[in-house]
């Protein structure tokens, strides 16, 4: 049911094909949060894998700064509807964190310095899909885009990519973060355009 | 779901900035500070979609209203603010988000920071809490480039005139009204110490504008002792530096 905007043209380019639906290019690098942003220092930062209260895996900045790193080009898809393609990041990759950690759990929480939630299933962490980044465009991620560190999980919207990320948690029954209890999608795939609940 | 609206005013904020009023029969409501997704859709079926804030009170029967401040190289923003008439049916998809929302229950002092157009949430709010006839004390800080800058003036003006607890404060950072005090400049934190709820009445804060006048605007506050966890954020356009 589409209505034709009387006398709108838009503005088309190649690139837009590549776009998933709904999405337009910039080249700016725009910000969502929800609040004030953190500044972590890096001496008392730590990243840590629990199941419930119980942490299996802790890592202070200087032990996680040790683990292998990968360079990662990928595309970004925000749920406000801007797309940016081809950003480039440092990180670790969350296979390398879960590399000895043994669950039958089937979703993770990935929680944040600030409070800030954002869940999914731990297979879309797993399997080079998903990334602990701390440098963007070869410099240190800076705290308006999650520095010191942010999770990339760059096939789902964003807002999956939690910044300032402090740690996941390992859970058995699936749970809303922060946006997906306010009305957004609780997977998030930007190419089923899975934006707001109620989208298929 | 999408909806149709059909416009039915419109009226020009400053030189860039247009309201849209929009008639929604089926309307679901909304909270003070929700936005709006509106789409345009070409003749060959092209379409592109912005969301904008919604700047009505959620009780305007059946109407809403966003207002649209023009990009200079913006794809929807021209449209809405320059090509759009009286008469013409758009697509809409809301209400859109639940974070940056005040409830009329809220009784608390609510402090209202604004840069630019980042007003607009803000002035849903004032209006929901004339509208519901809510008590809480709001104060407002307002900044903008100019006085010819400023949304929804006329309207702001008779509101502090009634008194009522409410109250505005207009940080002009490039050009200021006759014989005003204040030089033209960025919110600072002796403006923020002289005119902002103080962190000890503890205020929910509400900051809404560009990128770094939020983060600037965030860590004042934060300075004043107000605790991260009541202000409330909300962001758009592009960051200046990436350092």
């Amino acid at each position: 049911m589409d209505i034709v905007s009387r006398g709108f043209s838009g503005r088309r380019s190649a690139e837009n094909a590549k776009l998933p639906p709904g999405q337009y290019l910039t080249a700016d690098f725009p910000i969502l949060s929800a609040g004030p942003t953190p500044h972590v220092s890096l001496d008392r930062w730590e990243f840590t894998i629990q199941d419930g209260t119980e942490v299996l895996r802790r890592w202070d900045w200087k032990s996680f700064r040790n683990l292998p790193t990968e360079n990662i080009t990928v595309d970004l898809h925000c749920v406000t509807r801007w797309s940016k393609l081809g950003t480039f990041w440092e990180g670790v990759s969350l296979d390398t964190v879960f590399a000895d950690v043994k669950t039958d759990a089937e979703y993770a929480l990935a929680h944040s310095y600030g409070d800030y939630t954002a869940n999914l299933p731990l297979d879309d962490l797993l399997n080079k899909k998903a990334w602990i980044a701390f440098r963007f465009d070869d410099e240190d991620l800076a705290p308006e885009h999650g520095g010191p560190a942010r999770l990339l999980v760059p096939h789902l919207y964003l807002w999956k990519s939690a910044k300032w990320v402090r740690g996941i948690t390992l859970m058995h029954e699936d749970e809303p973060g922060f946006w997906e209890s306010l009305g957004y999608h609780n997977y998030g795939d930007p190419w089923r355009e899975q934006r707001y609940s109620g989208d298929e | 779901m999408w909806r149709v609206g059909t416009v039915v005013d419109l009226h020009d904020e400053t030189a860039t900035a247009r309201t849209i009023t929009l008639e929604v029969p089926e309307w679901p409501g909304h909270l003070a500070g929700q936005r709006l997704d509106v789409r345009l859709t070409a003749p060959d079926g092209y379409s592109a979609v912005r969301s904008y804030s919604l700047a009505s009170a959620p009780n305007s029967e059946g109407r809403v209203q966003i207002t649209v401040e023009r990009l200079p190289n913006g794809e929807v923003s021209p449209y809405l603010t320059q090509a759009v008439m009286i008469g013409d049916r758009l697509e809409l998809r809301g209400p859109i988000g639940g974070w940056f929302v005040w409830h009329s229950q809220q009784s608390e002092p609510i402090q209202l920071i604004a840069g630019g157009s980042g007003i607009v949430p803000l002035m849903a709010m004032i209006r929901t809490r004339v509208s519901m006839g809510s008590a809480a004390p709001f104060k407002l800080l307002y900044s903008v480039r100019d006085p010819g800058a400023v949304f929804y003036g006329d309207e702001l003006r008779s509101l502090l005139e009634r008194g009522d607890s409410f109250v505005v404060t207009y940080a002009y950072t490039r050009a200021v009204p006759k014989d005003w005090a204040r030089p033209p400049g960025r919110i600072d934190a002796t403006l923020i110490a002289n005119t902002v709820w103080r962190a000890d009445v503890v205020p929910t804060c509400y900051v809404c504008g560009p990128t770094s006048f939020v983060e600037a605007v965030a860590d004042l506050l934060i300075a004043t002792g107000i605790k991260r966890d009541n202000i409330r954020t909300e962001r758009f356009g592009p960051t200046r530096s990436r350092k």
